[in-house]
């Protein structure tokens, strides 16, 4: 493309346009500051599951019958997979809603940003906020309700994969959400209700052995219920497999179910993802 | 492709747009020179942020060509928005980030950006550069507004009622800000309602009014060409006010001083005002 404008400043420059793995990294830099600037929106991001963490396992503390663990040491990898879904579906789903209400997606459009970008830098900042997230509770978990911490490398890889899918599914669920409220306003009931209704029938709540087959079967359709189940594969003893549904802890169904919301939550984002509020046409 | 120095800037033919049974543009032309300060004038709801949206790519047009630097907007690719800065009407910048941080990281999506430093200071925002955006006065996220539309270095500058809400001085440093925008060559579009600001930037100007443009040129012009009829107002001898439109004002008064054998009272021969014709253009005439 050859063009002869009246401006060779800025039509001869040699500059090129920045690529979106670059400024994803910018963008997530940028998102991190704004994020621990925000610090009622910190403390109530990473309070909620340690206080839920604590309530539950606190009130229910008995021994499970037959499983060989505690109702307590049951809620410490139910929670963390609640809380890698707090940091990225439930924080994403909001304040995606409320960026395009306020008309900050509308403006980064009207620039050569690369939208691939912006979706990198919020993939920063929740690897970021859940791991976070994830330590905090490992380290409640540990010191007060006798969860230990796996010997064994090959769980720390279970780990790995279960914390990077999961998060990544449900990252991409929470950028797909966004798009669904009206305005930024209502954007919290939104998201927080599915999100609830997942915590009831994934196993976060309530033991998976509680729950009626036909709700266990309806959160197997999302990722809650498969990072709940795998996080207790790494973080409780084998003897507690009997109170799955299955009696094992089948890693290798749950990489596949992750790792297909992986694939059907970005198609999902790039179908539905708006960058203007529905009031802005 | 190859654009020509010659070549419009913007060149709008036959533009439509629909919002279910509501006509917002009903055929527009524009053409916009290069270099050129063009003023997109009109009253609330006439079509002009419709318009504005288009020529952004974000809004699709139901009929008509537009062309903007040469490429349609509505296909628009990276290389060609980083040539295209836009102020939107309403702004919102992230308000946890500081002026400086904000221009410094939308300098990085440009491949040619103008110097962070350089254009904080072009819009006067010097002094609070190390300031959070959300301590800003509407006025000064204004500016900044104008800051991240000029960053990228662009060649066309699209402005959609950039001073609505602005008091006086506010609004008389903003023109200034534009000014020096045009001095450097850039070609401004810029949207407004407010009649003495389309007089004091635009080189020309075009008045829409129920998504058709109804008087196209400079402004003197404008005035020239709808505002040869004078109206002469007096007062009777009852004391009730009169008034008479005319295109010879002089055979008027003569008639009066005729008829009021010497002095007539209240005495007023007034040239329409580029106000006067905007309303009677816009059909806002009765309105007043």
């Amino acid at each position: 493309m050859t063009t002869t404008g009246v401006r060779p400043r800025t039509t001869t420059a040699n500059g090129r346009l920045p690529g979106a793995w670059g400024l994803g990294l910018r963008r997530g830099a940028l998102e991190i500051r704004q994020f621990f600037r925000q610090r009622d929106q910190v403390v109530f991001t990473f309070a909620f599951p340690v206080v839920f963490l604590f309530l539950f396992a606190s009130i229910f503390s008995n021994d499970v019958k037959g499983a060989g663990i505690t109702a307590s040491q049951l809620y410490v990898p139910a929670m963390m997979a609640a809380g890698i879904m707090s940091t990225s579906f439930q924080s994403l789903g909001i304040s995606i809603a409320i960026e395009r209400d306020e008309k900050v997606l509308r403006r980064l459009r009207g620039t050569p940003m690369p939208p691939a970008a912006y979706f990198f830098g919020k993939i920063w900042l929740v690897l970021v906020t859940g791991a976070l997230e994830t330590a905090i509770l490992l380290v409640v978990g540990t010191t007060l309700y006798d969860v230990d911490l796996p010997s064994d490398l090959g769980k720390w890889a279970d780990f790995g994969w279960i914390f990077v899918l999961g998060l990544t599914a449900c990252a991409l669920l929470g950028i797909a959400i966004s798009s669904v409220p009206k305005t930024g306003r209502s954007a919290t009931s939104v998201v927080v209700l599915p999100f609830l209704v997942l915590q009831f029938i994934s196993g976060v709540y309530i033991s998976v052995d509680t729950i009626p087959d036909w709700m266990l079967n309806i959160g197997a359709l999302f990722p809650l219920k498969w990072m709940c189940q795998g996080l207790r594969g790494v973080f409780l003893p084998d003897s507690a497999k009997v109170l799955e549904q299955a009696g094992d802890w089948e890693f290798g169904r749950i990489a596949l179910v992750l790792g297909a919301w992986c694939v059907g939550g970005l198609l999902l984002c790039l179908l539905t993802f708006r960058w203007k509020g529905r009031r802005d046409g | 492709m190859t654009t020509h120095a010659d070549q419009l800037a913007v060149d709008v033919r036959g533009l439509r747009k629909q919002y279910g049974d509501v006509t917002a543009v009903d055929g527009i032309d524009l053409g916009i020179r290069q270099g050129e300060v063009f003023g997109l004038l009109g009253p609330n709801g006439a079509g002009k942020s419709t318009t504005v949206e288009i020529l952004q790519g974000n809004r699709r047009r139901d009929a008509g060509e537009v062309s903007v630097l040469g490429s349609d907007p509505a296909t628009g690719t990276r290389a060609w928005r980083s040539r295209v800065g836009i102020v939107w009407q309403d702004e919102s910048a992230p308000a946890e980030l500081t002026v400086g941080e904000t221009v410094r990281h939308f300098s990085c999506y440009y491949p040619n950006p103008r110097d962070p430093e350089e254009v904080i200071g072009l819009v006067g925002l010097e002094e609070k550069a190390g300031s959070r955006i959300k301590s800003l006065s509407g006025g000064q996220r204004r500016r900044l507004d104008v800051a991240l539309g000029v960053i990228g270095g662009p060649e066309l500058l699209l402005l959609d009622e950039p001073t609505t809400g602005f008091d006086p001085a506010a609004r008389r440093q903003f023109w200034e800000l534009i000014r020096r925008l045009a001095d450097e060559g850039t070609t401004i579009l810029l949207t407004t309602h407010y009649l003495e600001e389309a007089e004091a930037l635009a080189d020309r100007l075009a008045v829409i009014a129920r998504g058709r443009v109804v008087a196209e040129g400079e402004p003197a012009a404008l005035r020239e060409r709808f505002g040869t009829e004078a109206t002469v107002e007096w007062t009777e001898a009852d004391g009730s006010p009169r008034s008479e439109r005319t295109d010879t004002p002089t055979r008027t008064v003569a008639g009066l001083t005729q008829r009021f054998d010497g002095e007539i009272p209240g005495l007023r021969v007034s040239r329409p005002t580029l106000e006067d014709v905007y309303l009677r253009l816009t059909g806002l005439e009765d309105a007043r």
